[in-house]
């Protein structure tokens, strides 16, 4: 069996006055090179130029709310356990009168914590979270950190805005990509 | 010597000077383009424009890194060595008829200065004897380290240079021989209608000079003195920072006076096709002197048009072919090319005998017909079944 149908016979045979000349073996290697010399490059201009992943691509996380801006985290610990790289940590606390536009149950989390250096965004707490809290944006990457104590993701930068919500109904859905540079390349 | 004359070639020789530098500058640049582009990347772009900016980022670079002497070197050769290189190659641009002539007139006399650095009836000796220098700044610098790698590096640099420039010098005699001189503006101007162009009567000798160009320049596939694989580096093992820049810029520059020299040799230098025509009609319509100004320009142009040409096919030619291996190189140069040449001396001898210049054609008949015919009676490769 074979891989593929290329394979040739390597042969040792003594080379013809022709191929001993070299010269009509460089001129069609420089032939093959200036073909590719004119080529249109495949490259993508990352920073600036942004591809769009698929509907499946597992990027920033997001702690959802519901349609009316309660977040629907319990703090039950569920991606906490599940999460391999340990990178999730959160404190629980009840909630109090008053609060109920704030969160969707009794017990929410005041403090919820990802470790970007740790994530390995593997989506697992995502398939974990029973309210269906967490998401991983297919639509957005972490940005780059340049100083270690950007590196640990609170609330503040977790939790999503009203005005931005971020939806995902189907994998099927192929939603417009909310950061501006994406939406340049999302042809 | 009148002062406007002194004035116009000072002039003349810093414009040169200074388009040679900033050609040879660029062409880290467009090294690193070509070759992103022959790989179907897209190369320096972060720079300035297109990365434009990027020979003066390299080169800042390279001036704040540490410059290291090794301390078993001897320091003043471990010095001298890249401004050897950088020395002998800039100097060899001194005679290349870089265009006609600029003429003026001052208290009532023309003037004619030639658009060239100096003009002697030697010139090709002179480059020959300037180019051969070349090599004293790699051996120096290879010596000077105390590094056996790099010792063995500038010994392998020496004898290619020295194996290639017996052919380089042997394939310019036939030039010499039709043209009667060795002025290499004598040699221009012998080109001036398009069909005598020299690499039209000595297509041989063309082709063996720019192979020797090659690996007197030390470029691939001839970069021998320079393996990573086999001398970690080469002659600059030990270099640091500008002095290493040194001597790769002098690479750059040696490239540049190169495909100068091929294009005044072989593709008549500023000369171009219709030429006189056209700088007979410029000096009816403009007058006498700016018209003749003007063709000068117009030739100069061509003249860089040649040039960088070339400079890209050196580049194009680098990042095709593989390195030699070091006996192929030998073979070639002393038992091919050497060979090869003298019988292109003796047929382009016979030819002028009889006032036929295009003698050299013959050689290059036998050998298109001798390689198609092997071609012809080699076996054909067996197609072996695939096994399924």
């Amino acid at each position: 069996m074979q891989l593929t149908n290329r394979a040739k016979q390597v042969s040792n045979k003594e080379m013809t006055l022709a191929e001993k000349m070299y010269l009509p073996a460089v001129v069609s290697g420089l032939a093959i090179t200036i073909k590719h010399f004119f080529r249109k490059k495949p490259t993508i201009q990352y920073p600036e130029v942004k591809k769009y992943l698929g509907p499946i691509y597992r990027g920033h996380h997001i702690l959802k709310r519901d349609e009316q801006g309660r977040e629907r985290c319990t703090a039950c610990g569920l991606c906490a356990v599940a999460c391999p790289a340990e990178a999730i940590s959160m404190v629980a606390a009840e909630r109090e009168k008053g609060e109920e536009s704030l969160y969707r149950e009794e017990k929410y989390a005041a403090v919820y914590e990802i470790n970007m250096l740790r994530c390995i965004f593997c989506g697992l707490c995502e398939e974990a979270c029973p309210k269906q809290a967490v998401y991983l944006r297919h639509d957005q990457m972490v940005p780059v950190f340049l100083e270690r104590d950007e590196v640990i993701y609170g609330k503040d930068r977790l939790v999503e805005k009203m005005d931005d919500r971020y939806i995902r109904k189907n994998s099927e859905v192929k939603t417009t990509p909310t950061e501006p540079s994406l939406t340049r390349s999302a042809t | 010597m009148a002062l406007p004359i002194l004035l116009t070639k000072g002039l003349i020789i810093l414009v040169i000077f200074g388009i040679s530098l900033l050609i040879a500058t660029y062409s880290t640049y467009a090294e690193r383009k070509v070759a992103a582009f022959l790989q179907d990347r897209i190369g320096p772009n972060r720079a300035g424009p297109w990365g434009l900016l990027q020979p003066i980022a390299d080169a800042g670079k390279l001036f704040f890194k540490e410059d290291f002497i090794p301390s078993q070197a001897s320091k003043w050769l471990f010095i001298l060595g890249p401004s050897l290189a950088m020395f002998t190659a800039l100097m060899s641009s001194a005679v290349i008829p870089f265009g006609d002539s600029i003429r003026f007139m001052w208290d009532n006399v023309r003037y004619d200065i030639n658009v060239q650095g100096i003009e002697i009836n030697i010139g090709v000796l002179y480059i020959f004897g300037v180019v051969s220098l070349g090599v004293y700044g790699v051996m120096v610098g290879g010596w000077a380290s105390n590094n056996k790698f790099s010792l063995l590096g500038a010994i392998r640099a020496a004898s290619q240079n020295i194996s290639y420039e017996i052919a380089l010098g042997l394939s310019i005699i036939t030039i010499l021989m039709m043209t009667g001189s060795l002025s290499v503006r004598q040699i221009v101007n012998e080109q001036a209608s398009f069909f005598e162009w020299n690499v039209f009567t000595q297509p041989l000798g063309f082709i063996i000079f720019l192979t020797c160009s090659f690996a007197e320049c030390n470029r691939t596939p001839f970069d021998l003195p320079e393996c990573e694989t086999e001398l970690v580096g080469g002659y600059h093992t030990e270099y640091s920072s500008m002095k290493l820049g040194l001597y790769l810029f002098s690479e750059y520059i040696n490239m540049f006076v190169s495909s100068a020299f091929i294009s005044a040799l072989y593709f008549g230098g500023f000369h171009y096709p219709f030429m006189n025509e056209v700088n007979g009609a410029l000096e009816n319509s403009l007058g006498a002197i700016t018209g003749h100004n003007l063709a000068t320009a117009l030739g100069f142009l061509v003249f860089f048009g040649k040039i960088l040409f070339f400079i890209f096919f050196f580049m194009w030619v680098r990042w095709t072919l593989p390195r030699f291996r070091y006996d192929q190189l030998m073979n070639l140069g002393w038992k091919i090319f050497i060979p090869l040449s003298i019988l292109n001396v003796v047929i382009t001898g016979a030819g002028l005998l009889y006032n036929f210049k295009y003698s050299s054609w013959l050689i290059a008949i036998v050998m298109i017909v001798l390689a198609v015919t092997s071609q012809a009676k080699a076996p054909k490769q067996q197609v072996v079944p695939q096994r399924s």
